[in-house]
């Protein structure tokens, strides 16, 4: 069977090749640490001053803040400027007033809420209880990167697969064994199916372990099911070989492999899942439904986050299915520019 | 009628014309050499009888079938003027990869491995990774390929590049023992005293067909010493 011979001989290359398998097996968990790092930090404690405060709201700041001493309002400024303060509170008249340094953000929010905390403390007389809060999805232990989490696992198997299998196609073409394979009776689909298949085996492999670290080391947060989740990055990995080997026709050299990834790649990163989408523009939401990593990441979201089974995600699925399928004939058609029959 | 017929076959790449209205018979069991300058389009030329190529216009048949064709396919061996080797496996992966394809079977596929690297002397280098090759190795190594399901007709693309004298020698011995079994071989080439060696030659030049025969003939009729007198004479520069 000729399908059997080009997956035995893709498999026998991978095991030469060790750097390759490495870059597929290994180079997404090191991103993934890498974005697990700077993503699921404790929540910033801000460093603040203070004048003529109330008691009570200074011991509640207190606790917020990784600092906390009475400045004037002069002092404040001058320590704001060299970074070594984030925000200085004070009453001005009747209104307690805030001065934020203001130049980041995320601290900028961190400041309102230590700062609307203990603020509460100053109504003790409304005596409403605090509400409780419950979950449908999720829990209070949540951060951001266990939203972006199940992106993240969609798009580094993309990549990965996509640079591998793309590169590994075009030297199938530049090095001459392409046009050496079309000279024997092999059948266009055959070789187009022995790759998918080829690569498929080490797709599942890298699957298991990117799902794996994900969940177990970084402690991703997972209520799926392990093997549905498999099932969806497996599928997205087949996209985007099938993908990557119908655009190295139209590349030239490695080079220019790799200058589909700002095209092809790169936007599908930004618009598939890791930024809230409904607040953007009507034309990237549409855009965003022609990109396989958006139902990718849409389905391991639902899986991850929300314990969604496969067939609560069936619409997914069948998209990627279909995104794969496309690919794989037009693989097919594509060869004929190669070989007529 | 012959077993190879090229008939008013023309090619372009893009706006430049490659071949035209190429007309050519070759006979079964020859050896037949497509002499040329680099550039004169006898790769193209090659690639349109292996079927990896369609001609823009005209048609090839062998063995009274229309090229491209499967059973076609089956019965021809190919080499490329690139090795068209995967360079992390060894020799006798390659082989057994070739073979697979051509679906032959294990123990018929162990024994051709064995007859065609002994043929072209590279036996004991039968495990080394073709990385690990020397040029006219691979070179060789990829004829080892082109012969290994037996066919019954061989087109060689340069062949001979970066191979030793000795060795060139040893493979021309090959190419007429092969011809023995009844094998037909076309050779491309651009060095001349490989031409004299053929049973017959086309000189290519231009994508135009300049003069056919076999090399005693096209000497006599063009009063030459040597082929590369010929092709002086037939491209219009006296000497």
């Amino acid at each position: 069977m000729r399908v059997a011979a080009v997956v035995k001989r893709i498999a026998k290359q991978f095991k030469r090749d060790r750097r390759s398998l490495a870059l597929m097996m290994i180079a997404p968990l090191f991103v993934l640490t890498l974005v697990w790092l700077v993503l699921d930090g404790d929540d910033y404690e801000p460093k603040m001053g203070y004048s003529e405060m109330p008691q009570p709201v200074i011991e509640l700041l207190d606790e917020e803040t990784q600092h906390l001493e009475q400045y004037k309002k002069e002092e404040a400024i001058d320590l704001m400027k060299d970074g070594e303060l984030d925000a200085f509170i004070s009453i001005e008249g009747m209104t307690p007033t805030t001065l934020l340094e203001g130049s980041e953000p995320s601290v900028n929010s961190a400041v309102m809420r230590v700062i609307q905390e203990s603020l509460k403390s100053l109504k003790t007389n409304t005596q409403i209880e605090e509400p409780t809060i419950n979950y449908l999805y999720g829990s209070g232990d949540m951060n951001l990167f266990d939203r972006v989490g199940p992106v993240l696992i969609g798009f580094f198997v993309f990549f990965f697969v996509f640079i591998l299998g793309g590169i590994s196609f075009l030297r199938e073409r530049t090095q001459g064994t392409l046009a050496k394979l079309l000279s024997t009776p092999i059948k266009r689909w055959e070789l187009v199916t022995g790759y998918v298949a080829g690569f498929g085996l080490f797709t599942i492999i890298q699957s298991v372990v990117i799902v794996a670290f994900s969940i177990y080391v970084l402690d991703m947060y997972m209520v799926g099911n392990f093997v549905e989740l498999l099932v969806v990055t497996i599928l997205l990995a087949i996209t985007a070989l099938s993908l990557a080997t119908l655009l190295s026709s139209f590349a030239k050299n490695e080079f220019q492999i790799m200058q589909f990834i700002p095209i092809v790649i790169i936007p599908q990163v930004f618009f598939a899942g890791i930024f809230n989408l409904e607040t953007l523009d009507r034309w990237i939401q549409i855009l965003s439904q022609f990109m396989p990593l958006t139902y990718g990441a849409e389905a391991l979201q639902q899986m991850m986050i929300k314990g969604a089974h496969i067939y609560d995600v069936w619409f997914e699925i069948m998209i990627l299915f279909g995104f794969a399928l496309v690919f794989f004939i037009l693989n097919i058609r594509v060869l004929k520019k190669h070989r007529s029959l | 009628m012959s077993f190879i017929n090229v008939k008013h076959v023309s090619h372009a790449f893009g706006k430049e014309k490659v071949l035209e209205d190429i007309n050519l018979t070759i006979e079964e069991g020859k050896i037949f050499g497509l002499l040329g300058p680099s550039g004169a389009g006898k790769t193209t030329l090659v690639n349109m009888m292996v079927g990896i190529l369609s001609p823009d216009q005209g048609e090839i048949t062998i063995d009274s079938t229309k090229v491209p064709s499967f059973d076609l396919m089956n019965i021809t061996g190919y080499m490329a003027q690139s090795d068209a080797l995967y360079q992390e496996l060894s020799a006798k992966e390659n082989l057994e990869f070739m073979g697979s394809i051509y679906g032959l079977k294990k123990s018929e596929l162990k024994e051709r491995i064995q007859h065609v690297m002994k043929t072209v002397n590279l036996l004991p280098h039968l495990d080394k990774p073709v990385e690990q090759y020397s040029g006219g190795m691979k070179r060789r190594l990829s004829l080892a390929a082109a012969l290994l399901h037996q066919p019954k007709l061989l087109i060689l693309d340069e062949p001979t590049v970066g191979i030793d004298p000795v060795l060139r020698k040893e493979i021309w011995e090959e190419f007429r023992e092969l011809q023995q079994q009844g094998i037909t071989i076309i050779v491309t080439t651009h060095v001349m005293d490989e031409a004299d060696k053929c049973d017959e030659l086309g000189l290519l030049r231009d994508g135009q067909l300049m003069a056919k025969g076999s090399p005693g003939e096209l000497k006599e009729q063009h009063h030459a010493s040597s082929i590369e007198e010929v092709f002086l004479t037939v491209g219009g520069v006296e000497s």
